[in-house]
C-alpha cells in the first residue's frame, strides 16, 4: 500500500466539511444541555424538519424559475427553515420540557425521545418515505488544491460554519444576552436574583440553537444532495458524540468535538479499506462516530476541554 | 417613617415539614434591622420567600405597599428588592466585572458604569480582580463581589442571608464595615446573621426567630442586654 498525498489531502477536505456540519449541529445540543442539563434528542429532527423544509422551498423556487444563481435558492431556502425550525425549537420547550423543568431527570430524557418520534413522523406525513433530491442548481466543477478538489458548496460549508460560530462565541461572551445565557447555565435561581427572566433565556437558548439546525441541515441536505424524513436520527446521534466529545455544556467542545469527529470519520473510511487488507470498507464510516463514543465515555467522560468546576470556593 | 416591607403570618413548607408558621415583622424605610436565631430557625427561609426563591404556603408580604409574594424573582428584583444569598452565589464561571455586570441586567439607565466605579471604590479588591474568574476568588472576597453584585441593581432593600458564614474573623469585619457603609447610603437593610452580637452591634432593630415563629422583638440594644437573648444567643450563662 502507498501514500497518496493528495487522497489524503481530500480527506482532510471532506473531513473539514462533515465536522463543520457535526460541529453547527453539537452546538445545539451543547447549549441546551449546558443551559438546562438536558439532552434534547429531538434536535436531529429539528435539523431535519429545516433540511426538508429549505429543500421544498427550493424545488418550488426552481420550479417557478429554473435560472436563477445557485446560491438565491440556497438563500430563500434558508431563511424560510429558519423561522420554521426557531417555532419549532421554541415550541418543542414549551410543550414538552418546561412542564418536567423540576421533574426526575429521566422523565425530560424519555419525553426527548418521544418528541423525536412525534416529529419524524409528521415529516413522514408531510414528506413521505421517499428520498428527496436536490436539483440540479449547484455548480459541480470543482477547484484543484494540491490534487485534492474543492466544490464551491464544500468552501461555502466550511466558511458559513465558521462564521456562524465566530458570531456565537461573540454572542455568548460579548454581549449582555450572552452573560445572561452563562449564568442562567451556572445558577439559574441566582440568576433570577439578578433580574434576568429565566424561562426567555432558555427559550432564546433553543430557538439559536434550532437556528442553527436549520443552516446545518441545509448545509447536509446539499452536501449529500438528498434529504429525507430519517435523517435527522443518524446525525443527531453523531453530533451528540461531537459534543460527548470536546465535552457537552461547552460551546469551543462542540465546536471541536465537531470537526474532530468529522475528520476522524472521513480518514477512517478513506483509511480502513487499506489498514485491514480489504476486509473493512469504507461503509464502515458510521461505527467511527460511535467508536469514538464509546472511547471518550470510558477514558474521558468530562470531554477534551470539558472540565469539572467548583461551585465555589 | 413608612413600612417598605410588610410581612404577615407568613408561612412556608418544605414538603410537608412548616419552616416557617406565622411570622410577622416589618422592615421601614431607611432601617437596619437583623434576623436572629439558631440553625433552621427559618431565617433563611424568610428571606427566600421575600425574595421569591420559595413560595409562601400562607399569609402576606407587602413591599412598598404592594402584595409581592405572586410576582417571580426577576421582577421584584426591578422593584428594588435585592437578595444576596446564602453560600454568596457567585457566577464563578463569569468574571468579578461580568458578575457585577449581571447586578445591573435589569438597567437601562446610564448610570451603570458610575455604579460599578462606586463598588470598586467601596471594595477595592474586586477592582484589582475585575478579570479574574470569580471562582478563583476567597470566601469573603465572593461575600464582597455577592453585597456588590446586589448593589449594582440599587436596591431599596437589601437582603442579607449570612454574609459572615465561613469567613475569617478580619472578614468578618471587613464585610460588616461594607455593610454599616451601604447602610449609610440610606439602603434599607433587613440582615440574617448567625453572629447575633454582631448583628445586634450593626442593627437599629431586631427579630429573634425560633423554630419558624417570632419569639422576640425590639431594639437591638434592648435585645443586647436581654437576658433570655444573651444566654441563648449570644452564649453566655443568665
Amino acid at each position: 500500500m502507498s501514500f497518496h498525498p493528495e487522497i489524503f489531502l481530500q480527506q482532510i477536505v471532506n473531513g473539514l466539511v462533515l465536522g463543520s456540519i457535526y460541529a453547527l449541529v453539537a452546538l445545539g445540543y451543547t447549549m441546551v444541555y449546558g443551559i438546562l442539563g438536558l439532552i434534547n434528542f429531538a434536535h436531529g429532527e429539528v435539523v431535519m424538519i429545516g433540511a426538508l423544509t429549505a429543500l421544498s422551498v427550493i424545488l418550488a423556487l426552481h420550479g417557478a424559475a429554473p435560472d436563477l444563481p445557485a446560491a438565491l435558492y440556497i438563500l430563500a431556502g434558508t431563511l424560510v427553515a429558519i423561522p420554521v425550525t426557531m417555532t419549532l425549537g421554541y415550541t418543542i420547550e414549551r410543550v414538552a420540557y418546561r412542564p418536567l423543568r423540576n421533574a426526575p431527570r429521566l422523565a425530560p430524557l424519555i419525553t426527548a425521545i418521544g418528541v423525536s418520534i412525534v416529529l419524524q413522523n409528521v415529516a413522514l406525513l408531510v414528506w413521505g418515505r421517499s428520498y428527496h433530491p436536490w436539483p440540479p442548481i449547484l455548480p459541480t466543477t470543482p477547484h484543484t488544491f494540491l490534487g485534492a478538489n474543492i466544490t464551491d458548496l464544500q468552501i461555502f460549508i466550511v466558511a458559513g460554519a465558521a462564521a456562524i460560530m465566530a458570531g456565537l462565541t461573540l454572542l455568548v461572551n460579548k454581549t449582555k444576552l450572552g452573560r445572561a445565557m452563562r449564568a442562567t447555565a451556572e445558577n439559574p435561581a441566582v440568576a433570577g436574583l439578578m433580574g434576568v427572566n429565566v424561562n426567555v433565556i432558555i427559550s432564546i437558548t433553543f430557538v439559536i440553537g434550532a437556528a442553527l439546525g436549520a443552516v446545518a441541515g441545509v448545509m447536509v441536505s446539499a452536501n449529500y444532495q438528498i434529504a429525507h424524513y430519517y435523517m435527522g436520527f443518524i446525525l443527531g446521534l453523531k453530533a451528540f458524540t461531537a459534543a460527548v466529545l470536546g465535552g457537552i455544556g461547552n460551546l469551543a467542545g462542540a465546536m471541536l468535538g465537531g470537526l474532530l469527529l468529522g475528520l476522524i470519520e472521513s480518514l477512517g473510511a478513506g483509511y480502513i479499506g487499506d489498514l485491514t487488507g480489504g476486509f473493512l470498507g469504507s461503509h464502515y464510516q458510521d461505527v467511527f462516530a460511535f467508536f469514538v463514543l464509546i472511547l471518550v465515555l470510558v477514558f474521558r467522560p468530562s470531554g477534551l476541554v470539558g472540565e469539572r468546576v467548583a461551585e465555589r470556593a | 417613617m413608612s413600612d417598605l416591607l410588610e410581612v404577615r403570618r407568613l408561612e412556608v413548607a418544605y414538603g410537608g415539614i412548616r419552616a416557617l408558621k406565622g411570622v410577622d415583622f416589618e422592615v421601614r424605610e431607611g432601617e437596619l434591622v437583623a434576623l436572629i436565631g439558631a440553625n433552621g430557625a427559618g431565617k433563611s427561609t424568610t428571606l427566600r420567600a421575600l425574595a421569591a426563591l420559595v413560595r409562601p404556603a400562607a399569609g402576606t408580604i407587602r413591599y412598598r405597599g404592594e402584595v409581592t409574594h405572586h410576582l417571580p424573582s426577576y421582577a421584584l428584583v426591578r422593584k428594588g428588592l435585592a437578595l444576596v444569598p446564602e453560600g454568596r452565589g457567585v457566577f464563578a464561571r463569569l468574571t468579578v466585572r461580568e458578575n457585577l455586570e449581571m447586578g445591573a441586567y435589569h438597567r437601562a439607565d446610564r448610570g451603570v458604569a458610575a455604579d460599578l466605579e462606586r463598588v470598586f471604590a467601596l471594595m477595592p479588591r474586586l477592582a484589582e480582580r475585575s478579570g479574574q474568574l470569580a471562582g478563583t476568588l476567597s470566601g469573603g472576597e465572593q461575600q464582597m463581589l455577592a453585597i456588590g453584585r446586589a448593589l449594582m441593581s440599587r436596591p431599596r432593600l437589601l437582603l442579607l442571608d449570612e454574609p459572615s458564614m465561613g469567613l475569617a474573623p478580619l472578614m468578618v469585619q471587613k464585610v460588616f464595615e461594607i455593610v454599616q457603609s451601604v447602610a449609610r447610603e440610606g439602603v434599607t437593610i433587613l440582615l440574617v446573621e448567625q453572629n447575633a452580637k454582631l448583628a445586634l452591634e450593626l442593627s437599629s432593630r431586631a427579630y429573634v426567630l425560633e423554630s419558624g415563629l417570632v419569639s422576640a422583638s425590639g431594639p437591638s440594644a434592648a435585645l443586647l442586654t436581654d437576658p433570655k437573648v444573651r444566654e441563648a444567643y449570644l452564649g453566655e450563662a443568665a
